[in-house]
């Protein structure tokens, strides 16, 4: 796969700003941006976790939301061992129905990518051809406290490795104290160092962690940055910080995606991370973004679900469906 | 297969058991009534539900003896902490049935099971536990010590909000000491009739409520009866102002709440996402069937078009359809009479020179509906603009500068509410402190809690329900003494005073029915 080239990301970014995108001109045009209500966000987010999935859109639903998991290890412990069992369980999510789906990706340290891309073998590409992707953590994930030398030295190695796409981490503390050409400059400097020597050039995930940014404010002006810079997805969190993923930051951050696809013509990606653990709550999500960006946004190109435990409670709601009655936690396999 | 078009979700009938027919509620029991029964039926499909009695000029002299009666021996002399009880145990009974009571009003009315679930019976529950927490603290309540409670009540509510209405008229009612005579609308009489069963359950002394049907005579009759101490009716500025005229001259306490047609301003600093949310809750809710929807869409100039274009993609997604389908956004029209009503208005606007938008629905075959629809291009002096339409009916009007839209929004003959958008809270209050109007929002619209008085200003009614304020239209300071009744000695004998004295009341054998009712308030506590 490849992202928008960097060449025509920042010449639309000048385009939109009308200037060089230094801390002045993001600031007078991030903060030029209508604010967030609070309560009337939660509300409409809560709203639309009130849809009823029954049935055949339940049964849809659930495959879906296979299809578009990162399925994630993201441990101090991690092993090649760990790495392999995530692979076999992403190629093969339900050994007992062989129509399951397979997940989008799997999501792993940079340092695990070679055991990824060797587990995977032959399943190893597009999600769209059916094949598993790699994705990796980089930029000193996920705190990001490191030179840009190392951040880039990350990613560059992660590619190197076969990684298919990057999840870097913004800079929250430049973020925070007003620094913004700071940190466009960094998702620009990654984005070029996705790059492959063919040309093509790994998807580049922006993970804002908004758990740190806290207010809505800030999590729509750091989603119009991190476009602005490149970005082909913008993600919710680490999962390393509460709180990860919810609801309304997620419905926030599409109404930027569905405004910037408006205002330019280019579809970007939304991936809320961590925390989800439910189908129920999945399903939800799958709800947010088809009546916010619409139904084309669900597919792996343009939304991904950050998860690992999630992938088992969605087997088990989907052999329910299948059998007609549940199953237990020894049905499902751990990874 | 789009997932968009959910699988059907409906909820189940099953809860609920509806008898054929019903009759009037009066005394404690169903009987029969001597007009000539009609039938209630559902607007989403024009299928029968069940027959209803129709209460005549006899049958209100009956219910309004009972209440009399009820009023005299028992609830004015029982004391507030045992009212409070049966309050209580209502609002707990609201609550244990909420789901039946959803699915009967989305049936009757035609409003989506998302809204009867979550808004309309959740506060109708809220209404009762609030006002039952009230009844042991009248002093409190702004009119001094020991008010007194104004006498028998009768109350006529519309077919909006059926029992939403009823809890409005009813809990306050209760809570200050009265007993009720109240009439439902015609077209949603049912869930005003399982809250008479919920009456019979929970015990509550024959008389103090009675719950009588039938059509506009009967409330008139009602309204007029001479045994009525208080008037309180929800509905349309014609009736309100016939029901001014009917009891101008009597002792008869009045509070109106009649139409209004509120502006919902929006500036250009405002959370836009959130605002058309915002605006899409101001006028779609409840198909526009609401007295303070904001169907004058108040809009500053330099950001009408955007707001316009971002309105129409999200009406474009709301859903029309089964009102007891849980996706459901927008229910039916909840008669044949109010879909001609929003019919000639709408026509009308087009006639003037406004252009309508209406989203794509599809429209079922059978009941009535309205497709979410916007005026543009519409002028302060356009019927649309100044009539209220009470349909899913928004029409958008410029404005370009605060001052602007102060004056456009004042410059209407009712005055129930407003909306105001804006990420400048200065602005807020300098915009709300201008507004004539009895509720005005900021950055939320149609937010409803029994602790906020509600009310209009010029053609939108007189007195406030809810809160501490919408005890006053249910009481009278203690030293007005008004018609003879009740009064002191009523007081002395109850017991119901300021002192801290425990109520004794209880222990004095003198007085059958009071000991019997207080007994029954004592084992609902219990339960």
């Amino acid at each position: 796969m490849s992202g928008t080239s960097l060449v025509t990301a920042r010449e639309r970014a000048l385009a939109v700003l009308g200037g060089e995108p230094d801390d002045a001109t993001l600031r007078r045009y991030l903060h030029g941006i209508a604010g967030v209500d609070a309560v009337g966000l939660e509300q409409r987010a809560a709203a639309l976790g009130t849809r009823s999935i029954k049935t055949s859109s339940k049964k849809w639903a659930l495959d879906k939301i296979i299809s578009l998991i990162d399925l994630t290890t993201l441990e101090g412990a991690d092993t090649p061992g760990k790495v392999r069992s995530l692979v076999a369980k992403a190629v093969n999510p339900d050994p007992a129905d062989a129509t399951t789906p397979r997940v989008a990706a799997v999501c792993v340290y940079g340092d695990m990518v070679p055991f990824a891309v060797d587990a995977l073998g032959g399943a190893h590409g597009d999600p769209d051809d059916g094949r598993i992707s790699v994705a990796a953590v980089a930029t000193a994930f996920p705190s990001g406290r490191a030179s840009l030398e190392i951040k880039l030295a990350d990613t560059v190695e992660a590619v190197a490795a076969g990684a298919d796409e990057i999840d870097m981490v913004i800079d929250r503390g430049a973020f925070l104290a007003g620094r913004y050409g700071l940190v466009f400059d960094q998702i620009a400097a990654v984005k070029e160092a996705c790059r492959r020597p063919d040309g093509t050039s790994a998807s580049l995930k922006v993970i804002l962690e908004t758990g740190e940014l806290v207010t809505y404010d800030n999590v729509r002006r750091a989603s119009w940055l991190s476009i602005l810079a490149g970005g082909d997805f913008i993600k919710t969190s680490t999962g390393k910080v509460q709180p990860a993923a919810t609801l309304p930051v997620t419905l926030l951050m599409l109404e930027v995606v569905r405004d910037w696809h408006l205002a330019t013509g280019q579809r970007i990606g939304v991936k809320p991370a961590g925390g989800i653990r439910a189908s129920k709550d999945a399903i939800k999500y799958l709800v947010t973004v088809a009546e916010t960006v619409g139904e084309e946004w669900l597919q792996p190109h343009l939304f991904r679900f950050g998860a690992s435990s999630l992938l088992n409670d969605v087997l088990l709601q989907r052999q329910k469906m299948t059998t007609g009655h549940y199953s237990g936690p020894d049905y499902v396999t751990i990874d | 297969m789009s997932f968009l078009e959910y699988a059907p979700a409906p909820e189940s009938r099953a809860i609920l058991s509806l008898r054929d027919s019903y009759g009037l509620f009066i005394d404690g029991e169903f009987v029969d009534g001597h007009g000539t029964p009609f039938q209630t039926s559902s607007p989403a499909t024009e299928e029968r539900i069940a027959t209803i009695a129709n209460a005549n000029a006899a049958d209100v002299d009956i219910a309004v003896a009972a209440a009399r009666r009820a009023y005299d021996r028992t609830w004015s002399r029982m004391s507030g902490r045992d009212r409070g009880k049966y309050l209580f145990r209502i609002a707990r009974l609201v609550q244990e049935r909420a789901r039946e009571l959803a699915v009967a009003e989305s049936l009757d009315n035609g409003k989506p099971i998302k809204e009867s679930r979550d808004v309309d019976v959740p506060l109708v529950a809220a209404w009762f536990f609030y006002y039952a927490g009230w009844a042991d603290k009248l002093d409190h309540a702004g009119l001094g010590a020991n008010p007194r409670s104004l006498g028998v009540a009768a109350q006529v509510i519309p077919w909006n909000f059926p029992l939403l209405m009823l809890s409005w008229k009813i809990a306050p009612a209760l809570a200050a000491g009265n007993t009720v005579v109240l009439k439902p609308a015609e077209t949603t009489p049912l869930t005003a009739l399982l809250f008479a069963e919920i009456l019979q359950q929970a015990d509550l002394p024959p008389g103090v409520v009675n719950i009588i049907t039938g059509a506009g005579d009967t409330g008139a009759a009602l309204v007029a009866h001479e045994g009525v101490d208080k008037v309180a009716f929800t509905g349309s500025t014609a009736v309100g102002r016939a029901i001014a005229k009917q009891v101008a001259g009597t002792q008869k306490k009045v509070t109106l709440e009649l139409g209004g047609k509120a502006a919902n301003i929006v500036f250009d600093d405002a959370p836009i996402d959130q605002a058309i949310e915002g605006i899409v809750n101001g006028i779609f809710f409840n198909q526009g069937h609401v007295c303070c929807a904001g169907s004058r869409l108040l809009v500053q100039e330099s950001i009408h078009d955007e707001v316009v274009e971002r309105l129409k993609s999200r009406l474009s997604t709301l859903r029309l359809g089964d009102p007891l389908d849980k996706n459901t956004d927008i229910g039916a029209i909840n008669s044949a009479e109010q879909l001609e009503r929003i019919n000639e208005l709408s026509d009308a606007g087009v006639d003037e020179g406004a252009e309508r938008w209406s989203a794509p629905c599809e429209i079922p075959e059978n009941g009535f509906w309205y497709a979410p629809t916007i005026f543009t291009n519409v002028q302060t002096s356009n019927r649309i603009a100044r009539e209220e339409i009470f349909g899913p009916v928004l029409s958008v009007l410029t404005f370009r500068t605060p001052a602007e839209a102060i004056a456009k929004a004042n410059n209407t003959p009712y005055g129930l509410s407003a909306g105001i958008w804006t990420d400048k809270g200065s602005r807020i209050l300098a915009v709300a402190d201008q507004l004539r109007a009895g509720v005005v929002w900021a950055n939320t619209f149609n937010r409803f809690d029994p602790s906020s008085p509600f009310g209009g200003y010029k053609e939108s009614g007189y007195g406030r329900e809810g809160g501490r304020h919408g005890l006053a239209a249910y009481l009278a300071p203690s030293s007005a003494v008004s018609a003879g009744r009740a009064g002191a000695q009523r007081r002395l004998e109850t017991g119901e005073s300021t002192s801290a004295e425990p109520d004794t009341a209880a222990e004095r054998p003198a007085r059958p029915t009071r000991t019997r009712t207080t007994r029954a308030a004592k084992k609902g506590a219990a339960k």
